[in-house]
């Protein structure tokens, strides 16, 4: 499969005259299957990381790597999932899903086989033919994993995709996405500022610090699955993430106060 | 029909009824001349007099639907609707590409643009002088006007609608690995065809209006020319005639483009953003 290589990474972006640096000398190897989580306070980078993986945007200086390729634009080879879900509304749940796949210039035939065999996967049978504004946004997540998958993408892109959604469909699809990731073998690399959800699905949790956006501790969850968040372990973790993203936090609170007071 | 909509229908019908009874009884009465407003049991005999064959059925008059149709109305309205439509898809017509490629080329929207801006204002009717000046009489002033009127609405919520679309679509399908084709034709242009069909719905209004004042100067047929030529005549029951038909007949354009924009837009009903 695929391994991400992230070298010297830097971006810097210039609002108003003045430059944020929005990620610092960021390094980081991702292994192939690896289910990686990204973790920290808005403003800390971890969805422009995502989006530099994905193409949408440019490292300042560095590059970063996709199975040994430079990444130089947006492409099928890394699906991406958004919090928003991104579904094309006009479209049927069905054609959401073979979208990828007649760009792609599938046969029709090895279309349907592709898209009967997720929709069954994901529960979505029985909306093939609704449209995305039918659905509950657990669903709509679904749709998009589905046709993120459908592309049989070596990498996904995941920016909080279940942030907008109550802790028990959250926690259902936590579930699904893990039992995909064991079928498909994908690299994940999985965007999200909540503390628990990291420890639930990573292998590794990389915590990253507010601007500049660095990495502050790279940390492996070496625990079984499927993962107990009562387990005393689970909570060891959760404190000390917990703690590190704090202060993360807290930073950027100080940050806002004093942008605040300076008016 | 249930109780509630019988109420409900009974409750709207008071004001017309009580307008009816009250312009009935002005002329029954005698309180105002006739001449100036007929009384609204002239005008519906008026109206059936327009609607129905100057002539009677005989078997060499040929298909009696064609017969049955033969009256000054239908004849009327469908001059008006022919003009109506074939105006508007000229000016629609040339709107929509035009509108396409300035919504998505900066470099076409700003070399069009000020032009646009400077044409926009100027009413339809403005252009009446030199669309007799270059056209002449007859349909073709009439169509020149309706396009101009159809143009502008279509080529401005083209524009729009392509600007709006959501970028998060857009990065949706360049994940995909979509192509610039594909993109325009599968993302953008569905993305947008809200706010284009919202813009055809205001230039068939518009066309509809920029029918009527063509045919009452240009042209001597239509809707618009019939009531004019009633009034030389003093026909104040038909002018009141032709006024209702050209209002039942924009009724009927508008609730046909909202049929059309709920069947084209299915997916659309009720999103919430």
């Amino acid at each position: 499969m695929t391994t991400i290589n992230i070298n010297a990474v830097n971006k810097v972006f210039t609002t108003g005259g003045n430059d944020v640096i929005a990620l610092k000398d960021i390094n980081l190897e991702i292994a192939s299957g690896e289910f990686i989580c990204l973790l920290g306070p808005s403003g800390c980078g971890k969805s422009t990381l995502l989006n530099a993986i994905a193409g949408f945007s440019h490292p300042s200086s560095g590059q970063i790597l996709a199975g040994g390729k430079l990444i130089t634009e947006p492409g099928p080879d890394r699906g991406m999932v958004f919090q928003e879900y991104a579904l094309f509304p006009w479209m049927s749940i069905e054609r959401n899903i073979a979208f990828g796949l007649e760009i792609a210039g599938k046969s029709a035939p090895e279309i349907k086989e592709r898209v009967d065999m997720l929709l069954n996967m994901l529960g979505l049978t029985e909306f093939r033919a609704r449209y995305p504004k039918d659905l509950s946004g657990g669903m709509r997540q679904r749709v998009a994993i589905a046709r993120v998958l459908a592309l049989d993408s070596p990498i996904m892109l995941m920016d909080e995709p279940f942030g907008a959604l109550d802790a028990l469909t959250r926690r259902n699809l936590q579930d699904e996405l893990l039992k995909i990731w064991k079928v498909f073998g994908t690299t994940i690399v999985f965007v999200t500022h909540s503390i628990e959800e990291s420890i639930y699905l990573a292998d590794r949790t990389i915590v990253m610090t507010y601007r500049p956006g660095t990495i502050k501790r790279d940390v492996a969850i070496d625990l079984p699955r499927p993962r107990d968040p009562s387990d005393p372990e689970f909570n060891r973790l959760k404190r000390m993430l917990g703690e590190m993203v704090m202060e993360e936090q807290q930073r950027h609170h100080n940050a806002e106060t004093m942008a605040i007071t300076a008016d | 029909m249930n109780l509630q909509t019988m109420k409900r229908a009974l409750h709207g019908a008071i004001v017309p009824v009580a307008v009816l009874l009250i312009w009935q009884a002005m002329s029954t009465f005698g309180w105002i001349n006739p001449q100036i407003l007929p009384s609204p049991v002239a005008v519906l005999v008026k109206w059936y007099e327009y609607l129905i064959p100057m002539e009677a059925y005989t078997p060499d008059s040929g298909n009696y639907l064609l017969w049955m149709l033969s009256g000054e109305l239908p004849h009327d309205a469908w001059a008006s609707l022919s003009r109506v439509l074939g105006g508007f898809a000229i000016g629609a017509g040339l709107a929509l590409p035009l509108g396409l490629l300035m919504g998505t080329n900066k470099t076409v929207y700003k070399l069009f643009d000020p032009l646009v801006q400077v044409l926009r204002p100027i009413p339809p009717i403005a252009y009446i002088p030199l669309a007799i000046l270059w056209f002449g009489l007859g349909n073709p002033p009439a169509f020149f006007l309706i396009s101009i009127g159809s143009f502008f609405p279509v080529l401005m919520n083209t524009i729009a609608g392509v600007r709006q679309v959501d970028g998060i679509y857009i990065r949706a399908a360049r994940n995909l690995g979509a192509s610039q084709m594909t993109m325009f034709r599968r993302v953008i242009l569905p993305a947008a065809t809200p706010y284009i069909l919202a813009g055809a719905r205001i230039g068939m209004g518009t066309a509809f209006i920029v029918v009527i004042v063509a045919e009452m100067i240009a042209v001597n047929s239509g809707l618009g020319f019939r009531i004019l030529e009633a009034r030389e005549y003093f026909w104040s029951d038909k002018i009141i005639a032709g006024m209702f038909t050209i209002g039942l007949f924009g009724l009927a354009i508008d609730i046909a483009m909202n049929a059309l924009n709920n069947h084209l837009l299915q997916w659309h009903r009720g999103l919430e953003h």
